[in-house]
């Protein structure tokens, strides 16, 4: 049935989730998507990396989403991060100016994706993270995981889920490359397996 | 030796024993299928092996993953809904309306929130660069649309009935019709991607992406009803399909959006 009687609570069941497919490509990717950082903020930062399988082989074909807060960790409400052209039906790209806080790449035939966006900042008594949200060919259920950034040795020990998930932690903190270049990969299975998330 | 369609569906089946087995003996429903689902191939090395780790959300409602990427008017055209008009010429094929609400578990309508589609044209055959299954592009139609929710949470699409098309899971695999959606609820933990089928499709026994969802009531859940109510007279036939997010909601959000 799907018609949903709301009137009937145990008939509010969950849709199920199914693979993004191969082909997506020329449809959820959008230009721009991996520029989340207004023009020239100071608080940029580039994070990238590469998505594995459990043979070690490069996924070429899926696709990142990151979502994070402003630098000052509150949570972005501005919409336009696919902005479209009412005169050619194409696309527009950000604005330039506002933070949208999330973006979309897709990997390349190497397995790499990479997102310009700002700074998190830290909420409650988190750490400051990006979350991240992964769909692939292959993968039924999509996989959230979060991006860590190194530095801030105290407040990393103090995360909930870095203390909790052991000798795994190094998994979700991402490697300092240069100023503001952070190296994340992203496995899917065995050695170095990146912790996923299940939120309840 | 390559998997004949035997081999699949003695996989299926094994699958569906197991699943009915583990609920017999107290295990809770699946609504979703498992990651681990041999049936379809590409799983095998793209499933983790570590379980998941649980993050209660009731426990701190400052996680930014129960906020949601906010979407609005500048992120749709006004005909980015309508498939059939994306060309200069009328595509080939059926006409259809798909429409629906966005649900989150409670039963309560996800406003203002962006869906987007994505399917093979009426004679199965993605406008994908990659795809191999020599069947015609349709110069008119590309097969993307988008919209927002309305005020009840309603979407509408007016599209092509999309064809089924063989892949290479096994020999002789055939998808049944279907459309992709990509969903966003209020939270982002409740973000989803999934594929809508159409009613009394005569490959669903054989589709092991389908039969991934074990449990026979969520697979129904995947199946849109025919609506002649939704049917436009010397238009398009109509299909009802309702999207329910699962996940947490954020608690917040409860009045004025
Ligand atoms: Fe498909």
């Amino acid at each position: 049935m799907t018609k949903i009687d709301t009137s009937r609570p145990e008939q509010v069941l969950p849709t199920p989730s199914h693979t993004v497919g191969p082909f997506y490509g020329y449809a959820l990717p959008f230009l721009g998507g991996e520029e989340i950082a207004p023009f020239g903020h100071p608080d940029t930062i580039t994070v990238h990396g590469y998505g594995l399988d459990g043979a070690g082989r490069p996924l070429p074909d899926a696709l990142v989403e990151v979502w994070g807060p402003h630098p000052d960790g509150t949570v972005p409400q501005a919409d336009g991060s696919i902005r479209r052209d009412p005169a050619t039906g194409g696309y527009l790209g950000r604005n330039g100016v506002e933070f949208t806080g999330w973006g979309r790449s897709q990997t390349d035939t190497d397995g790499h994706w990479y997102a310009r966006t700002l700074r998190p900042g830290a909420r409650g008594g988190n750490a400051p993270y990006l979350s991240v949200c992964v769909f692939a060919r292959g993968l039924l259920v999509h996989l959230f995981t979060r991006i860590y950034l190194p530095g801030d040795e105290a407040s990393l020990a103090a995360d909930p889920l870095l203390t909790r998930v052991g000798d795994r932690r190094d998994t979700l903190i991402a490697a300092e490359e240069g100023p503001g270049t952070y190296r994340f990969d992203i496995r899917l299975q065995g050695e170095g397996e990146t912790v996923f998330l299940e939120f309840q | 030796m390559p998997l004949t369609q035997a081999d699949i569906d003695l996989e299926i089946a094994t699958e569906h024993a197991a699943y009915d087995k583990r609920v017999a003996d107290g295990a809770p429903v699946e609504h979703h299928p498992r990651r681990d689902y041999a049936p379809y191939r590409s799983s095998v090395f793209r499933h983790p092996k570590q379980p998941l780790v649980a993050i209660d959300t009731a426990q701190d409602p400052e996680l930014v993953e129960l906020y949601s990427p906010a979407f609005g008017e500048r992120d749709v055209t006004g005909i980015d809904n309508d498939l059939t008009r994306h060309h200069r010429g009328e595509p080939i094929g059926e006409r259809i309306t798909v429409s629906g609400r966005l649900l989150d578990r409670d039963g309560r309508p996800v406003r203002g929130q962006l869906i987007e589609i994505w399917q093979a044209n009426s004679a199965g055959r993605y406008a994908h660069q990659r795809e191999q299954h020599d069947a015609p592009l349709d110069p008119n139609f590309t097969g993307v649309g988008r919209t927002l929710t309305d005020a009840e949470g309603r979407y509408h699409f007016t599209t092509i009935q999309p064809g089924p098309y063989p892949w290479r899971n096994h020999v002789g695999a055939w998808r049944p019709a279907h459309i992709h959606f990509s969903v966003f609820g209020t939270a982002f933990a409740q973000r989803l991607v999934t594929q809508m089928y159409f009613p009394n499709d005569p490959l669903f026994p054989y589709d092991p992406i389908l039969q991934s969802v074990t449990d026979d009531a969520a697979r129904q859940r995947l199946v849109a009803s025919y609506d002649h109510g939704l049917s436009v007279p010397e238009f398009s036939l109509g299909y009802h399909w309702d999207i329910v997010l699962d996940g947490p909601a954020a608690t917040w959000i409860e009045e004025g959006r």
